[in-house]
């Protein structure tokens, strides 16, 4: 085993022009402010000032990668990964920081690039292949395997801007399938195709990184892809290295980070104090425990004017803001809750739910059953069910499926 | 001693490629040749797609130099009253004259635009950037080859028979082909970073014409002003050609003036392209 990348002290910038909505410089903006330079009285400064911002997508990255490894890169949107693996690919340049390479890299960070709509499929993968870094003869090589493996021999010679996009799809990563660097590297192109084709395109990768004993470079949100095919993991975190070893243990440590990220949108604190008699100040969830099942631990802050007794509802939507669950507290104590005039802290522990894997926000209501809504925050906490990924018993449904818990039962109100 | 060791180490690690900031690659020029069959691949996906979807396909290469020679031919020997020193029929003068400059406009445009128009490539693949522009001057090169035909239709039309001087025609090709390849890499850099460059482009093509003896022989500029004359690389282009196909009289130092312009535009071009070459991708 040999050292295939190294990767020292490696940065990158940008800087966010924070004045203007153009995407570009325009010649004419440049000229204009140089002229408005020369034309102000000295001392005088122009109106417009632009503010300027560094903004650091990777910050002093360090890693190694052995011959053979193959390493997934994971993080939340933003962490770096694109931009680490466009530094790799040489697409752009590194701010700071050293990368040495062995061997040839080719790099899939797009399914299809280059295709040209108005040319056959014959000439597509030969144009793509070229773009892709294979050479004439590897391509003729590899030809038919290609051509099998998209399965498109009928549509060879028509133009590929006649093809349905999962025939393009299937031809463009039948054509990166077929690289043969030492180095491959690859973005989150396998969400493409219908759910056979992707299996198809997983197994491949799998082939090509287990029995080719190529170096491969795996950016995905997909678990199951990173643990099938990879080896190792590096986690990314606003730019930072965050952790890197073994797949299981950085999954692990992943789905930790997301819940610590995500402890912003598990509390609630309102700013403004609305001229209502009961209103929520605070909401907190202190955990959504999983040991087998998951329950909600809510702490709230509720500000009362004078004393009186409530009752407290959930109400819990999924990512898309569809109703999953539902729950009122007096069900579970009749006797309502009481206030005391100023702020109150109620805690809320439900039952076991048996929630999908999926995203879900919570609202919270107070209420005096069946007379009166004192107070309702809609979508104030925010939490993620996460597929477990130790226990290899339970079965996470995906909330696209269903939601399974339709009633919040309380366990303890105090 | 563990120190050394792992000097040493790192001495032994020969690495194929280095990524550093600012670094400019020494194998830069050794990667074009690498990167050679992209180069093909792309003239040839340009001249492919060029040709289809199109009406008249190739003919439009004929049409275009053909309406453009008449229209020429009409207003300044007809009209203007112009004279050919030479003994060449005053329209196969215009179109001698007419298809290194058709050649130099269509390259520079294509070029300068070149880089905007395959953004989806800078920003997803590694490859020296230059082969973009240098294959669309190619693309030209084949509309160019297309026209030369009608040129030699012309030929047989008037009876006219090239002197031996035809045999130098590739030199001044090759200098309209750089001079349309170094002032096209460094339009196109521009282009990336502002992106309201590209109105300039048509501008300085129709200014060229003007100042550029097309549709007249460079003999009618009094010799006062020649030399600055000369300054204009396709001066030179144009002249050489009539003289390699009409026999025209040449100046030697509107050549060298020529030359010398050509190569400071092409080195000058691919200095300001290597510069901006690592900053495309983000500006794109």
């Amino acid at each position: 085993m040999s050292k295939i990348i190294e990767v020292r002290g490696l940065s990158k910038s940008y800087i966010i022009n924070h004045e203007g909505k153009e995407q570009y410089t325009a010649l004419r903006d440049v000229i204009a402010r140089k002229a408005k330079k020369i034309f102000s009285f000295p001392g005088w400064k122009p109106s417009s000032s632009i503010t300027k911002e560094e903004f650091w997508a990777l910050k002093d990255i360090d890693f190694d990668i052995e011959q053979g490894d193959r390493v997934g890169i994971i993080g939340r949107n933003g962490a770096g990964k694109s931009t680490l693996l466009k530094i790799l690919s040489r697409i752009t340049d590194p701010t700071t920081g050293t990368i040495s390479i062995k061997g040839r890299i080719a790099s899939l960070l797009e399914v299809g690039t280059g295709f040209h709509p108005e040319l056959t499929g014959r000439e597509n993968v030969f144009l793509n292949g070229a773009i892709l870094g294979m050479s004439r003869s590897e391509i003729k090589k590899q030809f038919d395997a290609i051509v099998d493996f998209a399965e498109v021999e009928r549509f060879l010679d028509t133009p590929v801007k006649r093809y349905s996009s999962g025939m393009y799809v299937r031809l463009a990563f039948a054509v990166a399938a077929h690289l043969e660097p030492e180095i491959l590297i690859v973005d989150e192109v396998l969400a493409v195709g219908d759910a056979q084709f992707q299996k198809k395109c997983l197994g491949k990768m799998e082939d090509v990184s287990k029995n080719e004993g190529r170096t491969v470079l795996f950016v995905s949100h997909n678990i199951t892809a990173l643990k099938s095919i990879c080896t190792s993991c590096i986690i990314l975190q606003k730019g930072e290295k965050k952790f890197q070893g073994n797949v299981n243990e950085s999954l692990e440590k992943y789905l930790n980070f997301d819940n610590e990220l995500s402890s912003a949108s598990r509390k609630y604190i309102r700013e403004e104090t609305p001229s209502k008699n009961v209103f929520l100040k605070e909401a907190e969830l202190i955990d959504v425990t999983h040991e087998e099942y998951f329950f909600i631990n809510l702490r709230l802050k509720i500000y009362s004017s004078d004393s009186t007794r409530l009752s407290v509802n959930l109400r819990l939507k999924d990512e898309l803001g569809f109703p999953a669950a539902y729950g009122c507290s007096h069900i579970f104590k009749p006797e309502l809750h009481s206030m005391q005039p100023g702020e109150n802290i109620v805690h809320l522990k439900t039952e076991k739910l048996n929630l999908a894997v999926g995203k879900f926000r919570l609202g919270i209501e107070m209420v005096l059953p069946g007379i009166e809504s004192l107070d309702f925050v809609d979508d104030c906490i925010q939490f993620e069910v996460s597929n477990d990924t130790t226990a290899t018993y339970k079965f996470g449904v995906m909330q696209s499926w269903g939601f399974s818990a339709t009633e919040i039962k309380f366990k303890e109100i105090i | 001693m563990s120190n050394l060791s792992s000097h040493e180490n790192i001495e032994t690690q020969n690495w194929d490629l280095v990524l550093k900031p600012g670094r400019a690659e020494k194998n830069y020029w050794k990667d074009i040749w690498r990167y050679r069959e992209l180069f093909y691949i792309l003239s040839w996906r340009d001249i492919k797609v060029r040709y289809k979807q199109t009406v008249l396909g190739a003919a439009w290469s004929i049409i275009r130099p053909l309406l453009t020679t008449v229209i020429f031919t009409v207003v300044f020997s007809k009209i203007a009253k112009l004279n050919n020193p030479g003994n060449a029929p005053y329209a196969l003068m215009v179109f001698a004259g007419m298809l290194p400059w058709q050649f130099f406009s269509n390259a520079l445009s294509e070029s300068s635009n070149s880089l905007i128009g395959n953004s989806n490539l800078i920003t997803k693949v590694y490859f020296p950037r230059m082969i973009i522009p240098a294959s669309s001057v190619i693309t030209s090169l084949v509309d160019f080859a297309i026209s030369f035909l009608i040129l030699i239709a012309m030929m047989f039309w008037y009876h006219y028979v090239p002197s031996w001087h035809i045999v130098f025609l590739p030199i001044f090709i090759l200098i309209a082909f750089f001079c349309a390849f170094g002032v096209g890499l460094y339009l196109t850099a521009v282009n990336v970073k502002y992106r309201d460059f590209r109105y300039i482009i048509p501008f300085i093509i129709q200014f060229g014409l003007y100042i550029t003896p097309v549709g007249f022989s460079s003999s009618i500029i009094s010799e006062k002003w020649k030399l600055l004359y000369s300054i204009n690389p396709m001066v030179g282009v144009i002249d050489g050609f009539r003289w390699c196909i009409l026999g025209d009289p040449m100046k030697f130092s509107s050549f060298l003036i020529s030359m010398a312009i050509t190569l400071l535009f092409l080195l000058l071009g691919i200095f300001y392209f290597r510069r901006m070459e690592k900053t495309f991708a983000d500006n794109i």
